[in-house]
């Protein structure tokens, strides 16, 4: 079948960080010099797999981890030499790095800026000292305050910062200075999740003084509301941006671009099908020339899952699911497979229809999840 | 086969006293099965009944002893259900016999079961045989045990064997016993047919297999039969024995033989248990005393949980009917939980037979609402109802008053238990009637319960509150006035009709209370606020609130998250498909059955 032309994302995960955080599920370690190195490599080769592979043009590019930014500069500049050998970039791409406070440098953050990376992301988590150390971070709010600055220095434009609400000991007066004191710096863009306990992190193993169920949901209320008062706009559950600033890479998961995945445990869903990468390192470092060999879980979509895909994934953008993109995709019209969800969910309050589009309410989007089931086969 | 070397009996003990291993042992002696053939427990064929460690369906084996005076017998043991639910079924194997064995564990001595059974066989004039075993329990007083059977039975015990069955000590002795002592069968092999059925098995290939007793005449293939009470007719095509595990097919079967027929008998329900099969071209003039039609005590519904298995279920019943003639059944329809079959048991134990049957031989969910028993409505207008179902109960203002069914209830304690075994009985509401010293050690407890304060968890109870020592017989005997009411149950303010139950006026504030907080337990946050309520007519005696649901969300997903957020939707909508959707509610099946376990605590 002769493939579509059409632009796709990539993905980069590099797994190390200075130092494991006590809520972290994310496949990252601290790595010693050698290690980054030999994963570095293993990286490369298989990036330059792919070279000639996909001729389509890339249209974003993520570096995520653990943390990217604990890199050796020389690696990271490989990385994206390599990435420009392998790929077409379309003209100004958005190029992000996730970032951790307390590991920036000018000098560093103008090698990002060489690099052509556009988009800082802080992991930046909360402003208060005693919560930063109870999630096992490592910087303190001044640290942060000073990476920003130096950011800014460095000529980014188009920074992140991410929060974190329902963190252990915190009240909703902690929140509000949060996100105040963010506002205040003026980000293009904040990401305020909720924490969740995930399994196998050292947090589901304590007894942890977490607020109330009401509580986190009044926390929940506050960020719209404050967010939006400092000129925000919401643009999915938990992300917020200034007019034109919304997070290019992350809309196209949540649109079902396609999207390729490189480096240990990354997820790619490219025509319709959907892999990991191999989470175990040594697997990597072993196969990663020939990538065929680090994927599991390949698993190609029925279209029925393609539709519960763009439902829920689609949902959770406040523009919602547009009639129009659906009938495109699959040829027939969301009413004739959805008509009676939509009907449910819409008298619950949780939906809304403009005729063109369906969207979570207020109601639903803190409910997000109990629509989501309603579009599920 | 000559009359006088037949032995025809049954072992009776109180459950874990020995029985299915002394009749591995009495199988093994004999000869018939090779060790390999050999399983533990041959008698006990299903799965479920070993797991529960008793015998559910009375089954019966041939085997054959040489004696030590060289000669060969032909020994048909005759299982026996050892439950108080079966009572009736251990009658008619009872009735099959000409003697019994009656094993006593050597430690525990006599138990309230074991009473009952040996009753019930000198009832039918069995020649009882005690046998003792466990003699290799360090705890065992065979010579207590000894003088207990003689005391407290009154049969001659001086003789019985001591044995252990599970090491095979002395169980020689059994066998000779047997010889000399249990009688040989008599009947006329010359006088019209007529055989006792003491069990039926459905066979796909064969039809109904009935398990029979001749008492008199004699069967062949070609007999023309009759079951005398059921009026069905058949042309028999096959009869023979009982190996063990198998059916081995003979010419023909005379007076005092025990073995089987197969006549293409499509239903269990003509061959009733206690039924008398006759020559129908030659009749006897009478029936075998003894049949009943054996009447339900408990019922309650069974849906399937899937509404579209509702024929899966029907035919489901149909086939386990067909092996066990006491389980009733009949279509009704609840407003919750769709079709379903309203169904009689012999009891709770039997009603969970056939629950985990349904469930595991036919791969059927099921959901279950609370076992009731039958109630007399007496209405104003002078009719009578015999309510099984509590959604049936007429308008208060059309009833003159309600009776419920009375079990005398026997409890063999040790005496420090008697104390808070008395208490358990006032709790439940029960009727001193009597206490007997079987010895200074131990007392049999005799209390009027009302059955359904014994069909939850009194058997537990009793366990629990005599760490195991004490032992239940119970059986109907008759119906009382009560003071009754329906407790119904509102979830968001409508009336769920499979979680109403009937419940002595008394007790209805508390049941009501632990309903309405097991269901707060078991029904899911949605997206509204649900009350649930206990009612009895239209005054509401028990509230609970399940909150509303305000935050459901998933903060985070992108790339990575994806394929592991939409299996956990995917799993989430198949939990959703499986509730039970009253008005707004979801209510899983699961809470339905809650009500059987408010005890629990």
């Amino acid at each position: 079948m002769e493939r579509k032309r059409k632009a796709f994302r990539l993905y980069v995960h590099i797994p190390f960080c200075m130092k494991k955080c006590a809520y972290c599920d994310f496949l990252s370690w601290r790595g010693s010099r050698e290690e980054q190195e030999r994963y570095v490599q293993a990286l490369c080769r298989e990036i330059d797999f792919y070279k000639g592979r996909y001729p389509e043009r890339v249209s974003s590019l993520f570096l995520g981890g653990g943390t990217p930014s604990v890199l050796d500069p020389r690696l990271l500049d490989m990385i994206m030499d390599r990435l420009a050998g392998a790929f077409s970039f379309e003209e100004d791409p958005e190029i992000s790095i996730e970032v951790n406070p307390g590991t920036v440098t000018l000098e560093r953050l103008r090698d990002h800026k060489k690099m052509g990376i556009d988009r800082i992301s802080f992991g930046l988590q909360s402003t208060n000292d005693i919560q930063l150390e109870r999630l096992g971070r490592i910087h303190t709010y001044r640290e942060f305050l000073e990476g920003y600055d130096m950011a800014r220095r460095a000529g980014f434009e188009n920074i992140n910062v991410d929060l974190m609400s329902g963190i252990p000991g915190q009240t909703l007066e902690s929140w509000r200075q949060d996100l105040i004191r963010v506002t205040e710096l003026e980000p293009e863009h904040i990401s305020a999740y909720s924490l969740i306990i995930e399994e196998g992190t050292p947090f589901a193993q304590m007894d942890l003084d977490l607020p109330g169920e009401d509580e986190e949901r009044d926390m929940y209320e506050a960020t719209a509301a404050i967010l939006g008062e400092k000129g925000y706009i919401q643009y999915e559950i938990s992300n917020y941006a200034r007019p034109g600033r919304a997070c290019a890479h992350n809309i196209g998961y949540w649109r079902r671009d396609d999207y390729l995945g490189l480096g240990l445990g990354a997820a790619s869903l490219m025509d319709e099908k959907r892999w990991n990468n191999t989470d175990s390192i040594e697997i990597y470092l072993a196969h990663a020339g020939d990538p065929r060999r680090l994927h599991v879980g390949v698993e190609d979509l029925p279209v029925r899952e393609q539709m519960e895909e763009m439902m829920f994934l689609g949902l959770r953008m406040m523009e919602g699911v547009r009639r129009q993109d659906f009938q495109a995709a699959f040829g027939v019209s969301l009413e004739t497979v959805y008509k009676e969800a939509i009907r449910r969910m819409a008298g619950q309050g949780l939906l809304a229809d403009d005729g063109e589009r369906i969207f979570l309410t207020r109601r639903g989007i803190s409910l997000a999840d109990q629509v989501s089931v309603e579009f599920m086969f | 086969m000559d009359q006088s070397k037949i032995r025809n009996f049954c072992i009776i003990a109180h459950i874990d006293h020995g029985k299915s291993t002394l009749a591995d042992r009495i199988i093994e002696r004999t000869g018939l099965l090779t060790d390999r053939e050999m399983q533990s427990q041959v008698l006990d064929n299903m799965d479920l009944e070993r797991e529960r460690g008793i015998t559910i369906k009375a089954q019966a084996v041939r085997t054959v002893y040489k004696a030590q005076n060289g000669e060969e017998y032909i020994f048909n043991l005759i299982d026996t259900p050892g439950h108080v639910d079966f009572n009736y079924e251990v009658s008619r194997s009872l009735a099959a016999c000409d003697g019994a064995i009656l094993v006593v564990d050597a430690a525990q001595g006599i138990e309230a079961q074991t009473l009952a059974n040996v009753y019930l066989a000198l009832d039918h004039d069995l020649d009882v045989l005690p046998v003792i075993n466990k003699i290799d329990l360090a705890s065992a007083d065979p010579e207590r045990v000894v003088g207990e059977i003689e005391d407290v039975i009154g049969i001659e015990a001086q003789d019985a064997p001591k044995i252990s069955a599970k090491t095979g000590v002395n169980v020689e002795h059994v066998l000779e016993q047997i010889v000399e002592k249990i009688p040989a069968p008599g009947g006329d092999p010359m006088e019209p047919l007529k055989a006792l059925i003491f069990d039926s098995l459905y066979d796909p290939y064969k039809g109904v297999i009935v398990f029979c007793r001749i008492m008199e005449g004699q069967v062949r293939k070609g007999t023309p039969i009759r079951m005398m009470a059921t009026k069905a007719k058949a042309e028999v095509v096959e009869v023979g024995y009982f190996g063990a595990g198998q059916f081995i097919p003979c010419e023909e079967l005379q007076a005092g033989m025990v073995g089987y027929i197969t006549a293409s008998i499509k239903n269990v329900a003509d061959t009733r248990v206690g039924d008398t099969i006759t020559n129908d071209a030659k009749p006897c003039a009478e029936a075998l005393p003894g049949y009943k039609k054996v009447n339900s005590m408990v019922y309650c519904g069974l849906y399937p949980a899937d509404g579209a298995k509702y024929q899966d279920l029907r035919e489901a019943l149909e086939k386990l009917q067909l092996n066990d003639a006491a389980l009733q059944y009949e279509p009704e329809t609840s407003a919750a939980l769709g079709f379903g079959f309203r169904c009689g048991f012999l009891g709770l134990l039997h009603l969970e037979i056939i629950q985990e049957r349904l469930e595991r031989e036919y791969a059927l969910d099921l959901v279950t609402t609370a076992p009731g028993v039958i109630y007399k409505v007496y209405k104003t207008s002078g009719e009578v109802i015999e309510l099984t179902n509590p959604s049936n109960l007429p308008d208060p203002s059309e009833i003159d008053y309600m009776e419920e069914p009375i079990v005398a209830a026997e409890i063999m304690v040790t005496t420090e238990f008697i104390g808070s075994i008395m208490e358990l009985c006032q709790e439940r509401r029960g009727q001193y009637q009597g206490m007997e010293y079987m010895e200074e050690t131990r007392a049999l407890l005799k209390y009027h319960l009302p059955l359904n304060e014994i069909i939850y968890d009194f058997f537990d109870a009793l366990k629990s509150r005599s760490r195991g020592y004490a032992s239940l017989d119970y059986e109907l005997c008759g119906y009382e006035r009560s003071k009754l009411v329906k407790l119904d149950i509102l979830v968001n303010k409508e009336e769920v009709d499979a979680l109403s139950f009937i419940v002595h006026a008394d007790t209805a504030y508390e049941r009501g209370r632990k309903m309405c907080v097991k269901l707060k337990d078991e029904i899911p946050r949605q997206l509204f606020e649900i009350p649930i309520q206990a009612a009895i007519g239209s005054k509401i005696i028990a509230r609970e609130t399940v909150k509303a649901l305000r935050k459901d969300v998933l903060a985070k997903c992108y790339g990575g998250d994806i394929t592991r957020k939409k299996k956990l939707l995917e799993k989430q909508k198949e939990g959703k498909k499986r509730m039970r959707q009253v008005g707004n509610v979801e209510i899983p099946q699961k809470a339905f059955m809650s009500v059987l376990k408010l005890d629990d605590q």
